[in-house]
């Protein structure tokens, strides 16, 4: 792989100079010599470049607040923003009360023109009255679009009267999708509010059970929390809570109660992990449950941090048992992957996490990006102090808590996590450009011509990316594999999801459709068989 | 499965939607946008609604949706989005190169009230290129009205009376329907021997082959010289009222094209009346290849009819794919007892009549006793199923949710399909669009019937 600036150069010099000299620091040819590449991201988006970014909305109530099944999420807006958050994502859930499980619902109070003129706050105060008559949710949530800002609704005060009304939470997020400049900015909104209202509302002061974990950042994506939670269960741990695929109001109260939290989607979790640590004194490690190695990786790690005998013979049981049990049928996928080489372009978080699991397949992913991460996700949490808050994210509230006087619990002793940090990733993400080779690409906020033209030049053999992108590089006859939906396959977490994960792969290098894209009458002369001799001689 | 749906039919008055049956104006807009050839989608608002859209149109087609968007920050929300629609019409013209951009706008932008024209008049547009626009606030009407907003947004910029005599020709404005059916709309009309321009037309742009290569711009879409064209026509055919009869009387009133507005040709009577339309325009016979086809669909709901004769059925989708799907469920003999559109009324500032009216004029004349609704949403009617049950439901995706809680045989019809794929190649329109629904409808209650029957009673021949 020998990409160069040169390259680069050539590959943005069409562009008009002002998006030219914008796009170029958002683009990064991995050198390992040069100590720090700082890459510029979570900035404004370039108007008309044709992104694949979202918005604050989606961040927050798409992502963080959507999965929780046993509320009521109400959309406080025209109705087109709670209908494409319908089913779309695939937060998987259920619920032994089905009648508390609303996760195939969608609510909204389908804003009209009078609304936006006369306000919207009445509509909703009658709308939650009318949900917790039909549904008695255990919570209910109020998610702001564009025009709720503008207008000046006031979303908090309709929830604070309306939980005086019912005797219910009701949660206000204002995650107006101009905020921030991309879904990043509703990931912070809906921490916020979930540490603030949410965690530790419950009284509990212990965990359920031994080894207790909250499981961060995971969104049971086509069943992967279920498949990370079997393995983990089948070890010993005691999950308290999963935030929040599959997740629910009711267990998000007590995450307070445990003694590690592990932090899968960085990006969209982080703010709550480092606020558990400063309120309740729980430490949080960086895990990647994505392919056979960093699932046996951050069980190990995990068993590092308890420092348990018993935990750590049950983890190299149970890692033995699965890896003995998968790896010879990943093994015989790997034979069609083998030498191939791979896009990674995903939100915040599988553009890192899935480049593990192509390796183990035998595919080199030879670019990488984020739609919306930031610059710790590239270059790793130690430059979180170096990075400066611009003007198109400062109105973002920052939350900050307090230790908690009476249920903070030294976990393990600061000599002890001194000594961890050195063998675990404890309060550590590296980020993904640590793991990327020399001359690999690494871009933010890709959009569609450099799409275009990175194929052009590199010619990977599978794309992966979103719903957006997928049938724009199938026709080109390469591919495409979204891992925001998994093309509703499943899961592809922990062992069984490797697996799942390597099938896929290889099916999409294996099927015989791809044959087919030439018709016979292109590439077969339109005469055919032998010329008699002296024949054509005549004319 | 939506086991919190309860059956106590309780008005509910907020105005609020529980699971909807309409989308917002945008995604409409984007779609008939779509149907211009080298025609760049662009959507004026935060970049929320663009990405949204586009998905959703992807996964109904699962073919590329492209389109840009002015990208708006908290900034620009207040102070307003001039410069982010002037910085996306040079952005894009530059490194995208379309023909034309054609912009539409979200809640955001309507709620601070941005003046698109104004902006465009002050954006550097290329030589030769052109930025239309179309005004579709998301709180108004639904993604029907927003398809129809752009359609009469293509006949204000563009449509030109330019010829002394009107052409022989005529415009033909699908509706929100699938390319599967504008082909099918155009067949029937080439066969009739009428010369036409259908606008939008996205037969050839989300319908597109697999070469090998991705085209930005596919080879479908109606040109801009047949846009401008539309003004020298001498009739245009508004198929479906809701999303296509505003763009037609737009027509009528600024190049005195005469407009006609007929139903969405859907099953036998609608198609009827499309070809008649044809007919009486051309003044020529029906072509014996459409009397065949008449005569078979006719052979084959004669043969089928105890199919579906008086089996109950709830519709569901958007009004002008409905009013037609009605009217054919009503021609087999079946009982359409709920038949729902979350699109509210008629269009936003037109005269129509409501759906509703429709709707309960034909279950009338066929003495049904049924529930009709318009503005109304998916909550509403499963709680109508769970109080009067049905042996079919038609509608679009969403529909599977019910179809399984009450264990109902569901046909996939309208938009958006997201989790079966070929339908939108496929006609609904037609003839063979008829005989097409027959073939679905039947396979769902045969299906069904062989499901649920003792083996005993299990049957070779049905």
């Amino acid at each position: 792989m020998a990409f160069t600036e040169e390259k680069l150069q050539e590959l943005l010099s069409i562009l008009p100079d002002k998006v030219k000299k914008a796009r170029k620091k958002h683009i990064l040819v991995k050198d390992s010599s040069q100590p720090d590449q700082i890459i510029e991201a979570n900035t404004r988006t370039i108007p008309g470049i044709i992104t694949n970014r979202g918005c604050a909305y989606a961040g927050c109530k798409g992502v963080v607040v959507g999965p929780l099944k046993d509320m009521i999420h109400i959309v406080h807006g025209p109705v087109g923003c709670s209908y494409y958050t319908w089913g779309t994502r695939r937060n998987k859930a259920k619920s032994e009360d089905p009648t508390q499980n609303f996760i195939n619902y969608c609510v909204t109070t389908d804003m009209q023109e009078k609304d936006i003129v006369f306000g919207g706050e009445k509509k909703l105060a009658k709308l939650i009255d009318e949900v917790v008559e039909i549904f008695k949710p255990k919570a209910i949530s109020i998610n702001a679009t564009c025009p709720v800002g503008l207008i000046g609704d006031d979303i908090n005060a309709v929830a604070k009267s309306a939980e005086e009304r019912h005797g219910v939470p009701v949660l206000a997020f204002s995650c107006e999708g101009y905020k921030g400049v991309s879904q990043s900015a509703g990931h912070h909104i809906a921490n916020n509010i979930l540490m603030d209202k949410v965690i530790g509302a419950s009284d509990k002061e212990e965990a359920p059970g031994r080894y207790a974990i909250n499981i961060l950042g995971e969104y049971n994506i086509g069943g992967d929390a279920w498949e990370i939670e079997r393995v983990l269960k089948d070890i010993g741990y005691t999950i308290v809570s999963t935030m929040t695929g599959d997740g629910s109001y009711e267990e998000l109260r007590h995450a307070h109660t445990a003694d590690l939290n592990l932090v899968q989607c960085h990006r969209s979790i982080n703010y709550i992990a480092e606020m558990l640590e400063i309120k309740y004194g729980t430490p949080w490690v960086k895990v990647n449950f994505i392919g056979v190695e960093g699932m046996s990786q951050s069980l190990r790690d995990m068993a590092t941090y308890f420092d348990d005998e018993e935990l750590t013979r049950k983890t190299e049981e149970v890692i033995a048992r699965e890896v003995a049990r998968v790896q010879p049928m990943i093994d015989q996928y790997r034979k069609v992957c083998e030498g191939k080489t791979a896009f990674c372009f995903v939100g915040g978080s599988r553009g890192h996490h899935y480049q593990g699991m192509y390796r183990e397949l035998g595919i080199e992913t030879v670019l990488a990006g984020y739609e919306f991460a930031h610059r710790d996700d590239y270059e790793g949490r130690h430059v979180i102090p170096t990075i400066k808050t611009d003007a198109d994210s400062k109105n973002i509230p920052e939350l900050h808590v307090n230790r908690d006087e009476k249920r903070f619990r030294v976990k393990v002793s600061p000599e002890k996590l001194e000594e961890l940090k050195k063998k675990i990733p404890l309060s550590e993400y590296k980020g993904m450009n640590f793991d990327m080779q020399d001359g690999y690409i690494i871009v933010d906020d890709l959009n569609h011509y450099e799409t275009d033209e990175f194929i052009k030049l590199l010619k990977p053999d599978i794309f992966s990316s979103g719903i957006k992108d997928k049938y724009v590089v199938q026709k080109m006859g390469i591919p495409a594999k979204q891992l925001h939906s998994y093309d509703y396959s499943g899961p592809y977490a922990g062992f069984n999801g490797a697996l799942n994960f390597a099938r896929d792969i290889a099916m999409s290098f294996a099927t015989p459709t791809w044959n087919f894209i030439v018709p016979p009458w292109q590439d077969q002369p339109l005469l055919e068989g032998k010329m008699a001799e002296g024949e054509g001689k005549a004319c | 499965m939506l086991d919190a749906t309860t059956k106590d039919l309780k008005e509910r008055v907020s105005g609020g939607i529980i699971n909807p049956a309409k989308t917002c104006q945008p995604i409409g807009a984007m779609y008939a946008a779509l149907g211009i050839h080298k025609c760049l989608p662009h959507s004026h608002g935060s970049q929320g609604c663009c990405s949204f859209h586009r998905m959703h149109l992807t996964r109904h087609f699962r073919d590329p949706v492209m389109a840009s968007t002015s990208s708006f920050t908290e900034g620009s929300s207040v102070f307003g989005g001039a410069a982010n629609l002037k910085t996306s019409i040079k952005n894009v013209f530059s490194i995208y190169n379309p023909d034309i951009i054609a912009v539409h706008t979200t809640c955001l932008t309507e709620t601070i009230g941005d003046d698109v024209p104004t902006i465009i008049k002050s954006s550097e547009v290329p030589e030769g290129k052109l930025v239309i626009h179309a005004n579709t606030p998301s709180y108004q009407g639904s993604h029907i009205t927003g398809f129809s907003n752009m359609v009469k947004g293509m006949v204000s910029y563009l449509a030109e009376s330019t010829t002394p005599i009107k052409k022989e020709q005529i415009n033909l404005i699908p509706g929100f329907v699938n390319p599967g059916d504008m082909r099918e709309m155009k067949r029937l009309t080439n066969l009739m021997g009428v010369k036409s321009i259908m606008f939008p037309d996205t037969t050839g742009v989300l319908d597109s082959p697999m070469t090998g290569k991705f085209e930005m711009y596919p080879k479908g879409g109606t040109t801009i010289e047949q846009l401008k064209d539309t003004g020298n026509s001498k009739l245009s055919i508004a198929l479906g009222r809701f999303a296509s009869s505003e763009a037609a009387e737009l027509l009528q009133k600024k190049c005195k094209v005469p407009a006609l507005a007929l139903k969405t040709p859907i099953g036998i009577k609608a198609t009827d009346e499309f070809i008649m339309a044809l007919r009486r325009f051309a003044v020529t016979e029906v072509p014996y290849e459409l009397e065949e086809e008449r005569g078979q669909l006719v052979d084959i709901m004669t043969d089928t009819h105890f199919h579906f004769h008086g089996k109950r059925v709830a519709i569901f989708g958007d009004p002008d794919v409905l009013t037609g799907l009605t009217e054919f469920v009503l021609s087999l003999g079946m009982i359409p007892v709920h038949v729902l559109t979350g699109t509210p009324g008629g269009a936003i500032g037109s005269g129509m009549g409501s759906f509703e009216d429709d709707v309960r004029e034909m279950l009338a004349a066929a003495n049904v006793n049924g529930n009709a609704k318009g503005n109304g949403d998916l909550f509403t009617l499963h709680q109508w199923i769970k109080n009067e049950p049905v042996d079919l439901l038609i509608g679009n995706t969403y529909g599977k949710y019910i179809a399984r809680a009450e264990d109902i045989p569901f046909v996939r019809v309208g938009f958006p399909v997201l989790d079966r794929s070929v339908h939108s190649y496929l006609p609904i329109v037609g003839y063979r669009g008829a005989m097409r629904l027959i073939e679905m409808i039947s396979n769902a209650l045969l299906d069904r019937q062989d499901r649920d029957a003792a083996d005993e009673d299990f049957e070779l021949v049905m």
